[in-house]
């Protein structure tokens, strides 16, 4: 049994009598100890990818179909508490902006005690072992004195890991981390990957890895998924996808990564921008920036094909292939 | 880009609030209201069944009926007649204590934002000395110092309230005065007094605007507070507080003397809040603290 | 923290000081002097002088400041013209009561404003937000006087659940205290309200969700904990605007206290007792409004970091 099956989940937002849907047909798996990372543009549908999966889109009006099936539940079937149990015991979610992400009026040790608390049935005392040791293992220096500290008198950085230890300290089977390390320099970068890269082999944790940084999938992920405009354009095993990215937006986003020793003035950019949930176009929404575009591409939505080696890919053109082949 | 995009474009900024003001449904119930009481105060004595100061000994302290809609006072003088008549008092009162509160909070507030330093603290030091004592205090004082009456009332209601919009004014050409448009007019030659009044102050002037809607509000309150203390306009002026005043003997026999221009002026405070309230939500200005 | 709190103490005394200039001087504006209705029909000139001298009104008024300070400071707030008694025995008789009233009706705007604020917010957009905040509208928009006013035709002359006037008893304190403290309830509620709202989009309260806490952990120990620190600034602030209410209040329900006993002077132009009286009032604004901060600083560990 997969950890997380996600099949056509979609959400839509109504407002003003008008329905938006910012994301759509997303299908993807995840095995336990496996690391997905998610790439695609701002505006691409990552973050909301994953506050769908955690059960957060109804707090802004979003409403979630298709089917979220986690270690064989699915999710969308579950109340309210029951989700609750599952939110930070199961799944934990590590936000995108350290910054803001903690509450400004409490310490933060007791930040990190209230979810053990309420997760792991601890009492107070035993929670705040927990959560030193907890402190300790991201390496976080003092940490006694930390934890009596409040969010404002931290550096970015150890707020950083103060969101992960929330994240990580109650056991989950999965997390998902929303560009976790966006707010430290690189050497602590390099030591919270290694951080998650211990977490998934040795407890088994399936990370699900939001970034729009190809050089942190590069080192971590097994698998990769891009997400274009709110769709699922290319899933596949890492060095598959890396060494022969497939859909035409995956090989520009490709051509975008720097590399040392490139010539002056290669870099690749994609023209144009992604569009938004109010004004996607009819078929491949990609259609309007991609050079291959064949004119059944702007008249309607390319199915995800499966192509031999394993990796899905929706375009036209391996329709095409597959058909011909 | 489309025509609609760029015909919206140059609209006026108060094209655009008028705009959105009209899908605020209570902004708009505001403006209804605040419109009636214009109308009233305007048009009162082609309105009125009777005169407002037309005593009927024969028919004191009678209930509300269809000779009487709102019923008759210790007088006998018709309630409806009077509380129509008290609108224009109150509205007259309400704007003309809240200009007067205006103009001086903006010079203060503007000398103070602009100058700094020592006459900034000693003028901010008067604005929150007086904000922080109750207006009704400071008001009941300047009227025992200036006499009873309207025109008192009107002087005293401005001279209590006005520190709050120095605070707003000050607030604001702090954080404008080292924008470049005002080093670029300086440059140009312009004195103090033409940059002050001609440049910062009509550019700070929103907030005000705002908190000026809802001080009218709180202004009638005032006045009608005066007026019941008897402090406030002097008998027959229909003023509502001073109507309530005088009903107050009479309390337990004829309440509605005391109800109908409470009621009327609950109304008509809740159209300058829910005028003031939908400003803030479409001019989206920061004065929370000045407003509630 | 503490230095912060004594250097705030300490300002008090120049606060003290300004105001007792500034309403000294106002009341020597007001004019006509209660002399002359101490003044029998024909009296002399040498009587006025006299009763001119025995109250030192026939000193400039600098002077007359400085006697009065002196005396004010040692606890002798002069004579009431009128009453004949000692304005600081008047004061001290009628402050109790004011007291009760304010510190009644502070509770009550406080605690119905937040519950009000809390679950408008918390429902927010849905019938019971409209109810919560239609009533925090009319309490907002309602003069205190009128609202006292109605309250004793509703309950004292129709349910007959409280008595009409008087100050003798808690049941005697309810109606005026409701009278005023549903204005200050409004203010809070809508205060609370807005907050509320501005801090349920913050990121952490995401995070809160993320952690799996229930709603209702969430709203109360979180946003509403962040929210108060706003609610508590504007109650401070405010302070004078809610307790002004009840200076009409002890009229409308005949009740002892500084505001009524303020206001007869006043009529009476018995000097002594309207100044003794403007200052206690004012002082006891400005005291409130020095502990509302105090407290705002400690609750708030952002602000609490800033005084260490």
């Amino acid at each position: 049994m997969s950890l997380l099956k996600v099949s056509n989940l979609a959400v839509e937002f109504t407002a003003d009598k008008k329905t938006v849907k910012p994301i759509s047909d997303i299908s993807f798996t995840m095995e336990p100890g496996e690391v997905l990372g998610v790439v695609g543009e701002t505006g691409s549908g990552k973050s909301l990818t994953a506050h769908a999966i955690m059960g957060l889109t109804p707090l802004v009006g979003g409403k979630v179909s298709g089917s979220i099936e986690f270690d064989g539940v699915n999710l969308l079937t579950l109340s309210a508490s029951e989700m609750q149990k599952v939110r930070g015991a199961q799944i934990s979610f590590i936000p995108q902006n350290p910054m803001t992400s903690l509450d400004p009026v409490y310490r933060v040790g007791d930040q990190i005690v209230e979810g053990l608390r309420k997760h792991l049935k601890l009492n107070r005392w035993k929670a705040k072992t927990l959560a030193l040791e907890l402190m300790e293992q991201l390496r976080i220096p003092n940490p006694k004195r930390v934890f009596e500290q409040y969010p404002h008198q931290l550096s970015g950085g150890l707020k950083q890991r103060i969101v992960i230890a929330i994240g990580i300290g109650t056991n989950p089977k999965l997390l998902i981390a929303d560009e976790p390390t966006t707010a430290l320099d690189v050497t602590v970068q390099a030591q919270i990957m290694r951080l998650f890269k211990e977490l998934t082999t040795e407890k088994g944790i399936g990370l699900m890895l939001i970034t729009h940084d190809l050089g942190v999938i590069a080192q971590v992920c097994d698998k990769i998924a891009v997400l274009y405009a709110g769709n699922l354009v290319e899933y596949g095993d890492i060095r598959e996808v890396f060494k022969k990215p497939k859909h035409p937006y995956t090989k520009a986003l490709l051509d975008c990564i720097p590399y040392i020793g490139m010539e002056k003035g290669s870099l690749a950019a994609i023209e144009g921008n992604v569009p938004t949930a109010t004004n996607f176009p009819i078929g491949c929404r990609f259609a309007p920036r991609c050079g291959l575009v064949m004119p059944k591409c702007t008249e309607s939505f390319p199915d995800m094909v499966e192509l031999a080696g394993g990796a899905r890919v929706a375009c036209y053109k391996y329709t095409e292939e597959t058909v011909a082949g | 880009m489309s025509k609609v995009g760029t015909a919206s474009r140059h609209k006026s900024p108060w094209m655009i609030i008028v705009k959105r003001l009209s899908g605020n449904k209570m902004g708009m119930l505001g403006v209804l209201i605040i419109a009636t009481l214009i109308l009233i105060a305007i048009f009162a004595p082609l309105l009125e069944p009777y005169s407002f100061k037309a005593q009927d000994i024969g028919n004191m302290n009678q209930a509300p009926s269809g000779d009487h809609l709102l019923g008759t006072d210790e007088f006998g003088r018709d309630m409806l007649s009077r509380i129509l008549r008290g609108a224009r008092i109150s509205f007259v009162v309400g704007v003309a204590s809240v200009a007067i509160s205006v103009v001086i909070g903006c010079i203060v507030g503007a000398i103070a934002g602009y100058y700094g330093g020592v006459v900034d603290l000693v003028l901010t030091s008067i604005a929150d000395l007086t904000w922080s004592m109750p207006a009704i205090l400071v008001a009941l004082l300047l009227v025992a110092i200036i006499g009873p009456g309207l025109e008192s009332v009107v002087l005293a209601i401005g001279l209590s309230y006005w520190s709050q919009y120095a605070r707003l004014i000050r607030g604001q050409i702090l954080s404008l005065k080292g924008s470049v448009f005002v080093e670029a007019t300086r440059s140009l030659g312009a004195s103090d007094f033409v940059i002050l009044f001609k440049h910062l102050v009509p550019n700070s002037i929103s907030p005000v605007i705002v908190a000026a809607t809802i001080g009218v509000g709180n202004a009638i309150v005032l006045e009608a507070t005066l007026g019941f203390l008897g402090m406030g306009a002097q008998p027959p002026t229909p003023s509502w507080g001073a109507m309530m005043s005088s009903g107050t003997a009479y309390l337990f026999i004829s309440p509605w003397v005391i109800i109908f221009p409470g009621i009327a002026m609950m109304i008509t405070v809740l159209g300058f809040n829910l005028f003031g309230d939908a400003l803030v939500d479409i001019m989206d200005v920061k004065n929370r603290e000045s407003n509630l | 923290m503490w230095v912060y709190v004594l250097r705030r103490t300490l300002l008090l005394i120049p606060i003290f000081f300004a105001i007792s200039v500034v309403i000294f001087s106002l009341i020597h504006l007001v004019p006509g002097d209660p002399i002359d209705s101490l003044l029998g029909p024909g009296s002399s000139k040498g009587d006025r002088a006299e009763l001119l001298a025995l109250y030192g009104l026939d000193k400039p008024l600098p002077m007359q400041y400085l006697y009065w300070l002196k005396d004010f400071i040692t606890g002798d707030m002069g004579q009431s013209i009128i009453e004949k008694q000692p304005v600081a025995d008047m004061i001290f008789y009628n402050l109790p009561f004011t007291m009760r009233l304010g510190l009644l009706s502070l509770a009550i705007s406080f605690f119905l404003g937040i519950f009000l604020g809390i679950i408008s917010a918390a429902a927010k957009n849905t019938f019971v937000d409209y109810i919560a905040m239609i009533i925090a509208l009319l309490g907002v928009t309602v003069p205190a006087f009128w609202l006292g006013l109605i309250l004793i035709l509703a309950f004292s002359v129709n349910l007959g659940w409280f008595p009409v006037s008087g100050s003798g008893s808690f049941s005697h304190l309810v109606l005026p205290a409701v009278a005023v403290g549903l204005g200050g309830a409004g203010l809070v509620a809508r205060v609370t309200r807005v907050s509320m709202l501005e801090m349920f989009n913050k990121d952490f309260v995401l995070l809160l969700y993320a952690k799996g806490l229930s709603r209702n952990v969430i709203i109360v120990k979180h946003v509403f904990r962040n929210a108060l620190m706003p609610v508590i600034t504007i109650l401070g602030l405010r302070l004078g605007w809610i307790l002004g209410g009840a200076v009409s209040i002890e009229i409308v329900f005949s009740r002892p206290g500084i505001g009524s006993m303020l206001l007869t002077a006043l009529f009476r132009r018995d000097y002594p007792v309207v100044q003794a009286s403007l200052i206690f009032l004012t002082m006891a604004v400005i005291i409130g409004a020095f502990i509302t901060d105090i407290i705002y600083s400690y609750a708030d560990p952002r602000v609490r970091d800033v005084y260490k």
